[in-house]
Formats: structure tokens, sequence, C-alpha cells
């Protein structure tokens, strides 16, 4: 192809042709040389790769990185508890008085089997037994019936209790085995329901439903109604698990005669940890927020705080280093003692500090990333500083320097227009690597927390829910694709370091 | 030679003692501190005094009732007269007793790491260099480079997860395991050295890179060189150029940066040891930089400065020592 290519050209041009000669400027050479690196390239698409999920998702993406999605989960909710009722229950005839430490007195009398009731006030009752479980406290000579003693009670249609006469009443007939009785006036009929009595007036109304079953509503403020407590104890004498009532479908767990009912209910719940799917292609995370948004989202953070910091450090590391390599003497001294100070100041455990320092103060998410970025560059610039500083002291000495100074250049533009540009293939490399590096430290601040903070995300902080042991184990979805970002783009940005290096290196054989 | 290492010495010390001064300023600007926490805790005891009352005992007794410049000068005062760093606030001992208990954890853990990053390093290092641009310099460079650049954090969780969790080989957390107590001596310290195998993976992974690629660009210098051509030249075998000629002469540049290197075994691996729960100095400091532990802080932080110094004072010493054309001045 290439021959081909040559034959037609001498074909065209003379030999001597400037145009057959090609070419190529030093940032070419580069460029070419960068170009033919594989693992570069490599890096290069990473990197816009990167850029484009970060920014261009980010903005296709239709969730933000703070929404919170909600699911409706059918969650068994506690409705009703049921028990057996195990103590006697006392219901006085239509208009008589008892004393108030009746029932337990007649407890007593009732362990003691004794046929009398003594009252603290010196009254006395007689106590007889009838049929069913059903007892009768009558006046101590028996002639006058007050009350009837039962382990049953009866529920008015819409909730709560029937009052005490009409019960006396109906446990009287259920006494007897009567199937209908009269109380002020009205006859009322009785039928047998399950292990309960459905009591009717006598237009055929529901009036009342004796049970030995005591039923209660776990939620305040909702009234149970006869129907629903014949169902519920027709359930439990039958020993079934669910039944119906209204169409809605009620489950019986028995534990130890207590009966709970229970009843699914829709209830939106934050969609915690769902898996991968259509409607959120990466999960969500433990505040239901969307993973993908959030990866794009906290892309873009990272990368920013990445350029931004290196950038900063740019700025002061060419000033400082350029002023101290050029002068050098006191200027050069103090500023790279300044430069030794910083150094040694270990800058982990600094980022630390003063992220429990902002933690202190309570600062915001947002002001917090805009602090990290200048804390992490007043820290960092001295790497840079050193290079410009070293390659300036071996420069200064080359004779187009010397040129520059015979030439009367001012001292500023000579810094900046004539040896810092010689230093600039280093400091490409340097800071390519460096944004690697300080994407790392920023990742591994947030992840301890101390970083960019929620809502805000930012990859570190996405791994950060490993520190629960049950999603590091179950939700391998929340904190794999973070980290898998983290080391693309760092170990992309480090491919392009090493390629500028070759490509910057004029002794490299290819 | 003397005159160096005395002049970079008496540097040194400047430079720690301005390392401090901004530590202290540093620290003592968070404002909830250790001290205000305490405070709160024992205000709350019942019949105990109020909070202000607590807060201004305790603001005394642990010298936190002067402004920072007063606080600094004694805390110096008392490192320089009596050699002491104070009580460490948050594990009540005296700091360099803390210290002292804490740091062979440290040790053996970047020991452990430092050999293998030696034992991998350098081979692979020079077998990328003597088959420049081949399939196996691709692999050792990317290898290198991802190892560069994983996150300490998410590649301790991948171990975890394949080791800790699916595998159930060893503990997710901790130097000991359950039944430590019971163990005898020697059962003792291969306890804590299977505890240590995690951490150390982790450790050699992440920082294996650098040596590996600093080996490669050494090694490919080298065998430009003219002496490596002379040797081939006289027909000596491939391999003794390599192990023999070269292998000896790159010895010098990394000899020099694993000096360097040395005093860093001392620092501890902060994340490491966080992560994995190793209490060695690493973890240590952690927790007392979040409880704003100060005297335990400003010991650790100059410390660590002390090993960056130290660390360049020996790789500048080494330079001249391995290599006699170098002179120090």
């Amino acid at each position: 192809m290439s021959e081909e290519k040559n034959v037609n050209n001498s074909e065209e041009l003379a030999l001597d042709d400037a145009n057959r000669v090609q070419v190529l400027s030093p940032g070419m050479m580069v460029a070419k040389r960068f170009f033919r690196n594989k693992l570069a390239i490599t890096g290069l698409v990473i990197i816009i790769c990167m850029f484009l999920f970060a920014f261009l998702g980010g903005v296709v993406v239709p969730y933000s990185q703070s929404e919170v999605f909600y699911t409706s989960e059918e969650m068994k909710k506690d409705y009703a508890g049921a028990t057996e009722i195990s103590e006697y229950q006392v219901f006085a005839n239509d208009g008589v008085e008892l004393p108030k430490d009746i029932s337990s007195k007649l407890i007593r009398a009732l362990v003691k089997k004794e046929p009398t009731i003594e009252t603290r006030d010196g009254s006395t009752f007689a106590l007889n037994e009838l049929n069913n479980d059903i007892f009768e406290i009558a006046s101590a000579d028996g002639s006058e019936s007050l009350a009837y003693v039962c382990k049953l009670q009866a529920y008015a249609p819409e909730g709560g209790l029937v009052e005490s006469g009409l019960t006396a009443a109906m446990v009287a007939a259920r006494a007897n085995d009567e199937t209908s009785f009269d109380y002020n006036g009205e006859s009322y009929t009785v039928e047998e329901h399950g292990s309960g009595t459905m009591v009717r007036n006598a237009s055929g109304e529901d009036v009342a439903y004796v049970t030995s079953y005591s039923i209660n509503a776990v939620e305040n403020g909702v009234s149970i109604t006869i129907d629903f407590r014949e169902a519920v104890v027709k359930a439990i004498t039958d020993n079934a698990e669910s039944f119906d009532f209204n169409d809605e479908e009620y489950q019986v767990a028995n534990t130890n005669g207590q009966y709970e009912i229970t009843k699914y209910k829709n209830t939106s719940v934050i969609n915690q940890f769902e898996r991968p799917s259509s409607k959120h292609w990466v999960g969500t995370d433990a505040n239901g927020m969307d993973l993908l948004a959030r990866l794009m989202y906290g892309g873009r953070i990272s990368l920013l705080i990445g350029f931004v910091v290196v950038a900063i450090e740019l700025f002061l590391g060419i000033i400082v280093g350029g002023f101290a390599g050029y002068f050098g003497g006191w200027v050069d001294t103090l500023l790279m003692r300044l430069v030794d100070i910083i150094y040694c100041v270990p800058s982990m455990p600094l980022y630390l500090i003063i992220g429990s320092i902002m933690d202190f103060y309570k600062v915001g998410a947002g002001v917090r990333i805009f602090y990290l970025c200048i804390l992490m560059g007043l820290i960092g610039w001295v790497g840079i500083a050193r290079i410009i500083r070293g390659q300036i002291l071996s420069l200064r000495e080359q004779e187009f320097m010397t040129a520059c100074e015979a030439c009367g250049i001012s001292i500023k533009r000579r810094v900046f227009k004539h040896l810092i540009p010689n230093v600039i293939p280093q400091l490409v490399v340097f800071a390519s690597m460096d944004i690697g590096s300080v994407i790392l430290a920023e990742s591994t601040l947030s992840f301890l927390g101390l970083g960019v903070k929620y809502p805000a995300a930012s990859w570190g902080n996405i791994i950060n829910a490993v520190n629960d042991s049950y999603v590091m184990t179950n939700y391998l979805f929340v904190w794999i694709p973070a980290g898998i970002l983290i080391l693309l783009t760092v170990l992309a940005f480090n491919f392009i370091g090493d390629g500028l290096r070759d490509a910057f290196d004029p002794k490299m054989k290819r | 030679m003397k005159k160096f290492v005395i002049r970079r010495l008496l540097l040194s010390i400047v430079i720690l003692f301005f390392v401090s001064m901004i530590i202290y300023a540093i620290m003592r600007c968070m404002p909830t501190s250790f001290v205000e926490q305490k405070a709160m805790a024992l205000s709350q005891k019942p019949g105990a005094k109020s909070y202000q009352e607590w807060l201004d005992q305790l603001n005394a007794a642990y010298g936190l009732d002067v402004g920072i410049v007063q606080g600094y000068l004694k805390w110096f005062v008392k490192l320089i007269t009596q050699r002491d760093f104070g009580d460490s606030w948050y594990f009540n001992m005296p700091v360099l007793e803390k210290f002292s208990s804490v740091i062979w954890y440290s040790f053996a853990l970047s020991l452990a790491s430092f050999i293998l990053e030696i034992c991998i390093a350098i081979p692979l290092g020079v077998i990328a260099a003597r088959k420049q641009y081949s399939g196996a310099d691709y692999a050792i460079t990317v290898f290198a480079l991802i190892g560069i650049s994983l996150p300490s954090f998410f590649f301790a969780t991948v171990l975890k997860w394949i080791f800790a969790v699916k595998l159930n080989i060893f503990d997710l957390y901790g130097i000991v395991g359950r039944n430590y107590m019971n163990l005898s001596t020697g059962g003792k310290i291969l306890d804590m050295a299977y505890h240590l195998v995690l951490p150390a993976i982790t450790l050699t992974i992440v920082s294996v890179g650098s040596l590996m690629r600093y080996t490669r660009t050494n090694m490919l210098e080298v065998l430009n060189a003219d002496y490596i051509r002379t040797a081939r030249a006289k027909g000596l075998p491939e391999s003794r150029v390599v192990n023999y000629h070269a292998f000896r002469n790159i010895l010098i540049p990394i000899i020099t940066l694993l000096g360097g290197t040395l005093p860093g075994l001392f620092g501890g691996a902060m994340i490491t040891e966080t992560l994995f729960q190793i209490p060695g100095i690493g973890y240590t400091s952690y927790q007392c930089i979040i409880q704003g532990d100060i005297p335990f802080v400003m010991f650790y932080m100059l410390f660590f400065a002390m090993l960056i110094l130290l660390g360049n004072l020996i790789a500048d010493i080494l330079y001249a020592v391995v290599d006699p054309r170098v002179r120090v001045n």
C-alpha cells in the first residue's frame, strides 16, 4: 500500500520536491509516538468513555442522584388479636346495682365453690350454678335474680359492648337453652353461629353477638363489627388458618391461645437494594436511590476533583518551583524549605483530620467538595514545584538561556516563556498520573466517610456501603461497579501518563 | 559526608518543629473535640456536675484552657524537657506506651509485604525490560499499573469477599481468631500471621507496581549501556549478561530506593489496617484522628514526618555509599 503510494508520488513530484519530505514538528512527533502506543490509546478511550458516562450520562439518565425510589410491598400486618375470655364476667340485670367488689368476691366464691358471696359492705348474695358454665347471682334469700356470670361477652353490631341488662337477659336465655327471650318489652331470637350466638330482634336485625372470644383491633380507631367477629370465631373453632371476609383474606395464627389475625396490606417502602432491573440498571442503594445515576454523578465529582486539584497544584507548583529554580540563592532556600515542610506533613492523616473538622462544623456537601479540592491542591503542589525547580536548575545553565539574557528579555518572560515550556513534558506526564492519584485519594477519603458526603455522590462513598457486612456479602451490585469505575479511571490516567512519558522521551526506540 | 549528615539532621529538626506547629494548630481547630464529648458523657451521669463545670475541669486537665500558642509551647516544653508526648486521651495511657504496644503489628505487616514486593517486583521488572514491547512486557506493565491504580479499600473488600465470605478461609476482621486464648505460644504467633495474610496481600499488590516499573526503567537503561554491549561482544551468554553484568548495576538505584523506604515500614498502613482492623499504628492513629485525640495524633504525625525525612536521608547516603562515583555534596 505504502509502496504504491510512493510510486504515485514519484510520478507526480520531482526528486527534490519539498512535498516529498514529510515535515513533522516535535509536537507532532510526540503525538505520532503517543498514538502508536496501544496502552495509551486504551487509556484515552477509557477516559473519553468515562467523561461521556459521567457528564453526558448524567444528562440522559432520567433520575437525579438524590431521587429516592419507593416500592409498594405486600406486607403482612397485624389486624386484630383474639383470646378466649378466661375470667368470669358479671352482667347485672337491668336496674340492678351490685357492690363494687362483687367480681373479686365472686372469684373467691367460685374457687372455693361456696354457694354464697359476701361483700365488704356486709351484704350477702346467693350463687347458683346453671347450665353451660353460667352462674346466677341472686339475692341472699334466692328470691330475686340480680346478675349472670359467664365467660362470654356480648358485642354490639358496630363494635363496643352491649348494655349489661340486655346481656344478662341473653345469658339467662342461653342458660336455659331457650332460643328466644323478651327484654324491655321487645322479643329477641337467638341463633347459634359457630361457638358464638347471634342475637336478633323482632325485625330480624342483628343486635348483638355473644362469644367466648375477646377480639380487639391492633390499630386504634378500627371498630370490629359483629360480622367480622363471627367470621373470626368461626375460623378459630374450625381451626382454619385463613378466612375470607368482605373479599379480603385474613390469616389466623394461634400462639398458645393467643390468636393473631393478620392481613396483607400494600405499603409504600423505600426501594432498598433492588437488584439490577430494566428500571434500575445497576439497582438501588441503601437509600433507595438509583445506583446508575449515582455512579454518573459520582463520576462527575471524582473527575472534576481530579482536574481541579491538579490545576491548583500546577498553578502553585509552577510559580513556586519556577521562581525558586530561576533565582536560586535565598529565594530558593526559603521556598524549598517551605516545600520540605509541606512534603513532610503526612497527607492522608491530614485529610482525615480536616475531614473530621468539617464534620464537626457540619459543612454542607457541596461546599465540602470545594474545600476538599483546595486542601488537596494546597498539599499536593510540592511534587510539581520540585520537578520544576530541578529542571530549571539544569536548563538555566544552557546556552539558549544565556542568549535570552543577552537579548534583554525580562525575567518574567524568560521564566515563563522560555524555561517553563521546556519543563512541560515532565509536567504533562506528572499531571496525568497525578489526576489518577488524586482520584484515588478522594475516593479513599469518601470511602472513610470524610470526603464527599451524602447526599452528593462519589465513587468512594458508594463503596462505603460495604462497611455493612451484609451489603458486602449479599449486594455485590452496590459496590463492585463503583470500584471498577475507580480502577478503570485511575488506570486510564496512568496509561496515558505512561504513554506520554514514552512519547516525550527522545531516547525511545521503536 | 559527616558534615552533610549533620547538616541534614539539623535541618530535619527545624522542619519537624514547623510540622508539629502546623499539626497542633489544625488539631486545635476541632470545635467539638474529644473533651467536649467526654464532658457531655460525664455530665449525663446521675448526680454529676453540670456540663460547663465538667468542660472547664477537663479543659484544664487536658491543657486546653490556654490559647493555641501557649498550648503549643506547653506541649513543646514538655516534649523537650521530659521527652514526654503526654497521655493519649482516647486510650487513656501514655502515648509512647501505646505506640510501643501497637508498632510491631504494623512492622510485621509492612515487612511481610515489603519482602513479597521485592520477590515479585524485581524478577518481573527484569523480565519486562529484557523483552521490551513483548507480550510479557505488556502484561507486566498492565499488571503493575493495575496495582498502582487499585484503590486499596476496594481491593481489600474484594479479597475479603472472596476469601472470607465465599471460601471462608480467613476471618473478616481482627488480628487474632476466636480461640486465640487457648493456643500455645507458637500457635498464637501462627494465628496472628494467618490473620495478616489478607492485609499483606492487599498491601503488596497496591504497592508492588512502582518498584516493578522502577526496576524495568533502570534495567532498560543499563541494558543500553556500553559495557553491556561489550559483554555481549565478548560472546558471553545472554543469561550471564543480564543476571550478572546488568543486574549488579541495577542494584545501585534499587538499593537506594529500598533503603529510602525502610523507615516507612514503621509508618503503618492506615487504610489497610483500618479495613482489616489490625491494631497497628495506622489503625490506632485512625481512631485517634476520628476522636480528636491531640497528643496521640501529634505524636503520630511527627513520627511519620520523621520517617519521611529519615527515608530521604538514608536514600541520599546510600546513593553515595553504593555508588562511589557520586559525591554527597
